[in-house]
């Protein structure tokens, strides 16, 4: 997979490193390749490294060390305003001096284009956002989804073949929110922009990208398309932070080939499948979602183990319940299931059994 | 919000009613009126005190710059009593038109008031007044009061026995004029003007000329003063706004160290540096950049004034801009630099226009504060570096000609004003960001 890309490789990230202070590393040796048109996500918490990935890429910090390429050219000495990349900023960042008119006009004046030519681009990255009747306005005078479509229409009206957008849906509300991720994601592809985007809203960067590098620490944890990181957490910190996640601590009992016999703090055994962990007697965490669990025993695979869990809250949500159990010791155990007619509703203070397919369930490292 | 309830009233068929029959409308102003008594009574202390040390003054001044009763009534010290004076010769005026050459009566007219000035003791109040146009003619009527009742008929001759300057057209112009209590004259003087024999107006004598040039030199060291500090600050602001907070902290505090400190403080410090055996003169002799005999005169001229008043009202501009500039979002100018433009470019586009409101408002004050400043430029400024305040201040102590004073103050009102209008005009009041 690697070499694939290698071969198509629009921006890099060469061994990347940067400090703020000279004691600590705020980015710790990154290492990303992006092929044209692809729409990347940088998912982390905050202080993650991943909006001063951005920045670099911008060009409004330097790296400490390493090399940043785009299309193939080296830019960590390129000053902003020549690396031809368009930015979307969390604040929108809209000229409040002038009008939209003149705030998507603004890239195309300093690159010196004409006046006529300049007003024909201008009306067509309105239209494109379907604003096409507020050249006139002030930023002042749109609402905050309306600013939203003219900094993106601004940071496209160059035609930068990179765009990078900083949060930019943070502070609308969440219905306006869903709506721009389609709109966003739409213009991405129809213009084959190649877009580096930054959220710390999993389900933004999961309905959005082709891929999604989720960062913690400086490094990025795992670099995969959305199902893959969803479905194929690569260690504790993935799982948890994208979606919602079961954990239970134990200890490896036994590995065979692609399996693993866990036994679990309290003394009860589990199969999982291991992802990280190999030896015997490693500590480890085992992962399990919560659409994944089984009352069903019978849907098992034969000699499947299970486990002995208390109903302690059932909630209705409508099209899912949700049920809180106690397992293994665990008091946070939720499971999902669909409002199906068949489908049993667990009264609290009963116990039951409940189990899983070794393959949805997840042997990660113990941190 | 009044208007939208009367909307209400009137779309009704009839009219609305409180719960007690009351009609809407009167129970609705009666319940605000109590609060808006409230709120009366609270501003009250502040609204008399404002009539009593400012609007008063301000009306009195203009007042007494169209209005001198040096040469119609006099007052008594002890009683106030209140009694015309020159009664006869403002007679003679009305009857005579202006250019008429005053005839005997008009001489008899003089002397019957000069009379009356002696036994009033208002010879020397009249006298001042003309002086004011003509300088000697105090002592012409001190002297010409104390012989007055000994005089004989013809009383043109016995005057002009005393003193020939009784004759000077000059002298019965500016008499003429005095004798109304109103008059535009003051005004005239402050611009340099004055009325000839016959009553039109002219330039007077170059080398009296003086109110005229003043004001330029006081307008010009004013732009010049506030295009200074707009220098010196802007970028001082920039990096107020702009630092950690910590450090800008410690910065804005060196800013405002100067507020804490007595403005004569600050205005004798910079006479330390400055003078000619001061800091900065000795410091470049000593480091040899000057020979002993050539130091520089860097006061009691206008250098002096601009230095030390640039120093005094830096904060001023200091603070409205860095006010404005605080808010100004960091990502405006990234976001410029991201779309193509160089940073002189982004600067100049995107960052200046956003900080237009802070440089009127910086400069708006500095200039209103520098074209009255006194202490500094009367300190400092010597011969070439005053200001058109210390005329002010000259005529209100020294001379005591207070009409003019007020005139010139007045002319200086006015100029501030008109300032203040075409600045709400140009950029709007309503942009103005003081802090």
């Amino acid at each position: 997979m690697a070499d694939t890309l290698r071969q198509d490789t629009f921006v890099e990230f060469d061994h990347v490193q940067k400090s703020y202070d000279g004691e600590t590393l705020v980015v710790k040796d990154l290492n990303l390749s992006m092929p044209k048109g692809e729409f990347l996500t940088m998912l982390g918490p905050s202080g993650s490294g991943k909006t001063t990935c951005l920045m670099m890429l911008a060009g409004f910090e330097t790296a400490t060390h390493g090399e940043i390429r785009l299309d193939g050219r080296e830019i960590n000495n390129i000053p902003p305003h020549k690396r031809g990349i368009g930015m979307v900023f969390q604040s929108y960042a809209l000229f409040p001096h002038m009008t939209v008119a003149e705030n998507l006009a603004f890239p195309l004046e300093v690159r010196g284009i004409g006046k006529s030519e300049r007003e024909k681009q201008v009306k067509d990255a309105l239209d494109m956002v379907q604003m096409g009747s507020f050249g006139s306005r002030r930023p002042a005078q749109l609402s905050g989804g309306q600013q939203q479509r003219i900094a993106l229409a601004r940071a496209l009206v160059f035609r930068p073949e990179l765009v990078l957008m900083d949060e930019p849906l943070g502070a609308l509300d969440k219905q306006l929110r869903e709506h721009m991720q389609f709109e966003i994601t739409r213009l991405a592809h129809e213009l084959g922009i190649t877009t580096v985007y930054v959220t710390h809203d999993q389900t933004e960067a999961l309905t959005m990208s082709d891929r999604v590098a989720v960062f913690d620490d400086g490094r990025i944890q795992q670099l995969a398309p959305p199902d893959e990181l969803y479905e194929a957490p690569q260690n504790s910190f993935v799982a948890q932070f994208i979606g919602e996640n079961n954990t239970l601590d134990g200890v490896i009992k036994e590995v065979n080939g692609g399996r693993a016999l866990v036994q679990l703090d309290d003394g009860s055994l589990v199969d999982a499948k291991p992802v990280n962990v190999s030896k015997v007697g490693e500590r480890t965490r085992v992962s399990i979602r919560p659409e994944r669990v089984e009352f069903d025993m019978s849907r098992l695979e034969d000699g499947a183990h299970t486990l002995k869990a208390d109903v302690l809250e059932f909630i209705y949500m409508g099209d899912i319940f949700r049920t809180r159990l106690r397992v293994a010791g665990n008091d946070d155990f939720v499971v999902k299931t669909r409002n199906a007619p068949d489908q049993v509703r667990l009264t609290p203070g009963t116990q039951i059994e409940i189990g899983w397919n070794a393959d949805d369930c997840r042997a990660l490292d113990a941190t | 919000m009044a208007d939208a309830t009367a909307d209400i009233i009137q779309s009704q068929p009839q009219k609305l009613t409180t719960k007690d029959g009351k009609p809407l409308k009167a129970a609705l102003a009666a319940s605000q009126s109590r609060a808006k008594r409230k709120a009366f009574f609270l501003v009250l202390p502040l609204l008399a005190f404002m009539v009593l040390t400012f609007v008063m003054p301000i009306v009195q001044m203009l007042h007494q710059s169209v209005y001198n009763p040096g040469f119609t009534i006099h007052e008594d010290v002890i009683s106030k009593e209140q009694t015309p004076i020159m009664v006869n010769l403002r007679d003679w005026f009305d009857e005579n038109p202006r250019g008429t050459e005053p005839d005997e009566t008009a001489y008899a007219a003089i002397v019957q008031d000069l009379i009356v000035l002696r036994e009033l003791r208002a010879q020397g109040q009249a006298g001042t007044r003309i002086n004011y146009e003509r300088s000697g003619s105090r002592s012409l009527f001190t002297k010409s009061a104390r012989r007055a009742p000994r005089m004989e008929a013809p009383f043109k001759q016995a005057l002009l026995e005393i003193d020939e300057e009784w004759g000077d057209p000059e002298l019965w112009a500016a008499m003429r004029d005095a004798s109304s209590a109103y008059t535009p004259n003051f005004y005239l003087a402050a611009i340099d003007l004055t009325r000839t024999d016959d009553g039109s107006v002219e330039r007077v004598n170059e080398n009296r000329a003086l109110y005229v040039n003043l004001f330029q030199r006081t307008l010009f060291l004013s732009v010049l003063i506030t295009f200074l500090t707009f220098v010196l600050a802007y970028p001082i602001a920039h990096l107020l706004a702009t630092l950690p907070l910590r450090y800008s902290n410690l910065l804005m505090i060196f800013v405002l160290l100067p507020f804490w400190t007595s403005l004569l403080v600050r205005t004798t410090s910079w006479m330390v540096l400055l003078q000619s055996q001061g800091v900065l003169n000795d410091a470049m002799v000593g480091t040899g950049i000057l020979a002993d005999e050539n130091r520089i005169q860097m006061m009691y001229n206008q250098t002096g004034t601009i230095v030390a008043m640039t120093h005094i009202l830096l904060p001023f501009m200091v603070l409205p801009l860095y006010s404005v500039m605080r808010p100004i979002n960091p990502s405006y100018v990234r976001a410029a630099r991201s779309l193509g433009a160089t940073s002189w470019t982004a600067f100049r586009r995107i960052y200046f226009p956003q900080t237009v409101p802070g440089i009127g408002a910086g400069a708006l004050l500095v200039f209103i504060l520098a074209v009255g400043y006194y202490i500094t430029p009367a300190l400092v400024g010597g011969a070439d570096g005053q200001l058109i305040s210390n005329l002010i201040a000259f005529h209100m102590q020294k001379s005591l000609n207070w009409s003019l004073a007020a005139a010139l103050a007045s002319i200086l009102l006015a100029g501030i004003l008109i300032l203040y209008w075409l600045y709400d005009r140009l950029i709007g009041i309503d942009n103005l960001k003081l802090g």
